[in-house]
């Protein structure tokens, strides 16, 4: 099913969300990745811990992300007359050991391609968040969706600046939903493990 | 007799090689993806490929790279015995080409000067350079950007000669089940059989520089690139690691006389933008 959402997304936006769904995303998402959510990360846990007890909003983040999404990405330079270079998704699982603390901290959608964590998907059951994947080395084809970038923390950092990019029908699939169904659970990946039952024992110990 | 070839034209060529290996995506693999997606059924499949094949006709269109990583520069040199490099370093002549084609190409700075204080460089050097020196007057330059979301996912194992062809299929088949949807399948993967731990290394990088649809010469291994292919779309992976036929575009084997004692093996994992692109001067 083809869905078209606009960022922020809402509880229902999100909840409503299936593994598999095709969205097509506008309005803003900040790209972070490698550089930059080891500071943040940092920043974060100064403010309010790695579990972010209460501090939900995301004070001490360097951009205002809580609720909003984020893309891990780092693009090329824009040439003349450009918004912004080729831009596809990065590799997620590397932001995994980082992405349950920006969770915590009021974090809900992330955008990359490949697997989670299990620590990840128990963070997006216990928040009400969702994985999209964005097709990796369609990097071409997503800078053309793309009509604004700025760079809104770390310009230092070159490419692993954290831009607002203001996107038009980004093309994604849902990875992770808010229920913990994840696209890549099947066949091979299965090994044995019923995932329902990873993200149900995290539930089980937080009650 | 002597030719001497001048540092400042390496340069030039390198630059170039570099832009066009990024934003031009080679016409076997897009040969392969266009023939892999008749064999796709599931709409998760093909919807991917698809998107793929359009965002290659969009880079080449708009002259933008066809994934935003535009990688670490390998560049593998055959350098005849009868040239004499004028004007310059040979090795300063390739790394000022990248500097040149990456600003000029509007290409991503990957590459960090310290593997763990990680401060960007800015012009995506330094490259690198495996030289190979060989008879006669030509220079032989083949650029190959590697991008690391692929690269991330490669490994190297020093089997023991009883392990055997199994084994070899055993870690080859390993690796691409680990590596998963993470390294932007469809893959293309270079292998590695023999010679030495490095050595191995380095076969199964310039395996990815081997065109697709050229087998290794020896009938044996040739087979053996058809059946290791064959049994990694079989894993289900997929494209993008949706699940599908299409895990693998190819699959190249470079091997070499190894000791009594060892099978080194090495699987270096190439995504669906493996680039290359070779000058002779």
């Amino acid at each position: 099913m083809d869905i078209h959402l606009r960022t922020p997304l809402g509880d229902s936006d999100i909840r409503a969300l299936s593994v598999g769904d095709s969205v097509y995303l506008s309005g803003v998402v900040y790209t972070a990745r490698d550089a930059a959510h080891k500071r943040i990360y940092e920043l974060l846990k100064a403010k309010g811990g790695e579990d972010g007890e209460g501090s939900e909003g995301g004070e001490g983040a360097p951009f205002p992300f809580a609720g909003q999404v984020v893309y891990y990405a780092g693009p090329c330079p824009a040439g003349p007359g450009r918004v912004i270079g080729s831009i596809g998704p990065t590799t997620s699982g590397r932001m995994d050991r980082y992405a349950p603390t920006l969770m915590a901290h009021g974090l809900r959608c992330m955008i990359g391609k490949g697997r989670r964590s299990d620590a990840v998907l128990s963070s997006i059951v216990r928040f009400g968040g969702v994985y999209f994947i964005a097709v990796g080395g369609a990097a071409a084809l997503m800078s053309r969706c793309v009509t604004g970038a700025e760079v809104v923390a770390f310009p230092e950092l070159g490419t692993e600046a954290v831009r607002a990019l203001t996107v038009v029908d980004f093309p994604l699939v849902v990875g992770i939903d808010a229920q913990g169904r994840d696209i890549y659970k099947r066949g091979i990946d299965q090994q044995g493990i019923d995932q329902r039952d990873i993200y149900q024992r995290d539930i089980d110990k937080k009650v | 007799m002597i030719r001497h070839i001048m540092a400042d034209n390496i340069t030039e060529h390198v630059a170039s090689l570099c832009v066009e290996a990024n934003i031009i995506q080679g016409e076997d693999i897009r040969r392969r993806m266009a023939d892999s997606l008749a064999a796709e059924r599931e709409t998760l499949a093909r919807n991917t490929l698809k998107i793929l094949l359009k965002n290659a006709d969009i880079s080449k269109e708009e002259q933008i790279p066809i994934c935003q990583d535009t990688g670490m520069v390998v560049v593998f040199v055959e350098l005849g015995q009868d040239v004499h490099i004028a004007g310059g370093s040979l090795a300063q002549a390739i790394h000022d080409g990248v500097a040149l084609g990456y600003r000029r190409g509007f290409l991503r700075a990957s590459v960090v000067a310290d593997p763990i204080e990680r401060k960007n460089t800015g012009d995506n050097t330094p490259a690198v350079i495996h030289y190979d020196i060989v008879p006669g007057g030509n220079l032989t330059i083949t650029v190959a950007p590697k991008g690391f979301g692929s690269e991330n996912k490669s490994g190297v194992k020093m089997l023991t000669p009883a392990d055997g062809i199994d084994g070899i299929e055993g870690f080859v088949l390993d690796t691409v089940k680990a590596a998963g949807p993470d390294p932007c399948p469809p893959l293309v993967v270079g292998v590695g059989v023999g010679g030495t731990m490095e050595k191995a290394a380095l076969m199964a990088k310039f395996a990815l520089t081997r065109p697709l649809d050229r087998s290794h010469p020896d009938p044996f291994w040739a087979a053996e690139e058809a059946r290791l292919l064959d049994a990694i779309n079989g894993l289900d992976i997929g494209p993008a690691g949706f699940g599908g036929r299409t895990t693998a575009l190819g699959l190249n084997i470079e091997t070499y006389p190894t000791h009594i004692a060892g099978l080194p093996v090495a699987v270096n994992i190439g995504c669906h933008v493996t680039r290359h692109g070779t000058v002779v001067l």
